[in-house]
């Protein structure tokens, strides 16, 4: 399938020296499905930056400080007294106890609902503190030295460290994406330099008369640039509506998961823009590629 | 680029020419054609009529001599700049050679488009033409609805239609009748009277005879007849485009 191409100025002649469906074939399908892939690969790939980004903004300050004393009366007066310390700490911005009724709804679908009495499971009391600067190894150190006279059962870890191997995961996942889309648009440019490397020679007798009638290298070159080009806009709009249709389908799905972790990875508006550019950005790859393979070929014709 | 003061617009010298490796199949060719010449190139077959013919319409480049046409080397120049030239040239080739996919129409219009004529200065210049040639009712059909006597003027109108300052045509009456040959070579002359020169390649010896001011150049197993030096130094005074107009 391919277009037929309008009336330009000094156009229409170039358009029809070459006959435009033995030029492109199945361009349009090609381009299609490589832009498809491409955006749900971007978005994948935008998705993950973002979780990564969003949760690392949330977390590069956070401490989380355990109170494990099996005695509930003791353990409640460590955190108390662990809190009062953290809060005249310097550099801690904020500090604040987790509640019991929101330690329970966490520790839930594990646990199940906690039973009352002598047979609930001791579990630690949380705090969550948030430091005025990302938590290093020495900040932590300090915080320990800091609580060790007051609570001695507290143990205190950066909310990072907990994330830090899913954040790596996730980081290799958003590279992956990214050579992906690297990969797609190099399979896109070779589709297009085979089909033009076949339409030159399926037209090399058309493009000899026109060189002997004193056409250009250029012109000829505009020929396919033109013919590659409404493909590639058709295919690329085909193929943006399918990975479109795509990449909202698998957020609906991931968004009714509910996690945390997945919701931050929600595709701003800057992102579908970027989402949107990947058509125009594979129109431009197929057209330059036509030119230059042309470009290339007819400079071994006189 | 343009053609030299003295009115010769294709040098030949000592030109060779062989495809792979086989032996020549022009050699030592050396003329000067002027402008507003009428030359016709005989010989028998394989005499390299065709050859010197695409040397001369810059189809191929020679194996060596030199060859200068508008005042230019045409061996040293590059590539790129040999679309120039060639829009100075009118060509019939032997076979036609007609765009398929393009209607008799499209296929005379070719040249003005190569060379960016604005689309609404082509429509009447190429019906006139097909006219003239006998085809205004054939212009939307495709070479192959056309009869070869019919592709052969569409060959000719599209060769001539942007008034080249060369006309090389190979074998251009071959598949027309005699009155129509006599048609075409009218067409011919009064492009040459325009100050055209024209090269006609033909075994047709009466065609030879129908005008009387052409030079004669003959082929002969890839050499060039000129006994005399007569084809490489015209004794007759060269014709300029002024003088012409």
């Amino acid at each position: 399938m391919a277009f037929k191409l309008p009336s330009l100025p000094f156009g229409k002649s170039e358009a029809e020296l070459i006959p435009q469906g033995r030029l492109s074939g199945p361009m349009l399908w090609v381009i299609a499905i490589m832009v498809a892939l491409t955006v749900i690969a971007a978005a994948a790939g935008l998705a993950f930056s973002n979780t990564v980004r969003n949760a690392s903004d949330a977390l590069t300050g956070g401490v989380t400080v355990q109170i494990v004393n099996a005695q509930a009366g003791e353990r409640d007066r460590q955190a108390q007294a662990a809190l009062r310390a953290l809060r005249t700490t310097p550099g801690v911005a904020e500090a604040s106890l987790v509640s019991q009724h929101e330690i329970d709804r966490l520790i839930e679908p594990w646990l199940g609902a906690p039973a009352g009495g002598d047979a609930a499971i001791p579990v630690p009391a949380l705090i969550d503190a948030r430091m005025r600067d990302p938590v290093t190894g020495e900040t932590l150190g300090a915080l320990r030295r800091s609580l060790r006279t007051v609570a001695p059962s507290a143990r205190v870890d950066a909310q990072s460290t907990w994330l830090e191997p899913v954040f790596g995961a996730i980081g290799t996942l958003r590279w992956l994406t990214l050579a992906l889309v690297g990969v797609l648009g190099f399979a896109l440019a070779a589709a297009v330099l085979l089909a033009v490397r076949n339409a030159l020679g399926a037209n090399r007798e058309t493009i000899e008369i026109v060189h002997l009638l004193g056409g250009t290298d250029r012109q000829i070159a505009r020929v396919f640039q033109r013919s590659i080009g409404f493909d590639a806009a058709g295919g690329g709009a085909i193929g943006l509506a399918l990975g479109l249709v795509v990449v909202l389908l698998l957020g609906r799905q991931f968004g009714g998961l509910g996690a945390g972790l997945v919701s931050s990875g929600a595709l701003g508006w800057s992102d579908w823009i970027l989402l949107a550019l990947v058509p125009v950005a594979g129109v431009a790859l197929a057209m330059f590629t036509a030119r230059q393979t042309v470009l290339r070929a007819l400079k071994t014709m006189l | 680029m343009s053609s030299s003061t003295e009115g010769e617009i294709v040098q030949f010298d000592n030109v060779g020419l062989r495809y792979g490796t086989d032996r020549e199949v022009l050699s030592n060719v050396s003329f000067t054609l002027f402008l507003g010449g009428f030359y016709f190139l005989t010989g028998a077959s394989g005499a390299g009529k065709t050859s010197l013919l695409k040397l001369l319409y810059l189809a191929q480049r020679p194996s060596r001599g030199a060859i200068r046409m508008f005042g230019a080397d045409a061996i040293t120049m590059p590539r790129e700049h040999l679309p120039l030239l060639r829009r100075r040239i009118g060509v019939v080739f032997q076979e036609f050679r007609l765009v398929q996919h393009l209607s008799a129409f499209d296929n005379v219009a070719l040249p003005l488009r190569v060379s960016g004529v604005a689309e609404r200065e082509i429509a009447k210049p190429v019906a006139d033409m097909l006219e003239w040639v006998g085809l205004a009712d054939r212009m939307h059909a495709l070479p192959a609805q056309l009869s070869g006597g019919e592709q052969q003027r569409v060959a000719i109108a599209r060769a001539v239609i942007h008034r080249p300052e060369m006309l090389v045509a190979d074998e251009p009456t071959g598949n027309v009748d005699p009155d129509m040959a006599v048609k075409l070579l009218r067409l011919f002359e009064a492009l040459n009277r325009l100050g055209t020169t024209v090269v006609v390649a033909t075994h047709d010896v009466h065609l030879l005879k129908r005008v009387p001011d052409s030079l004669i150049m003959r082929l002969d197993k890839g050499r060039l007849s000129d006994p005399t030096g007569a084809l490489r130094y015209p004794p007759r005074v060269p014709r300029t485009r002024a003088e012409l107009d």
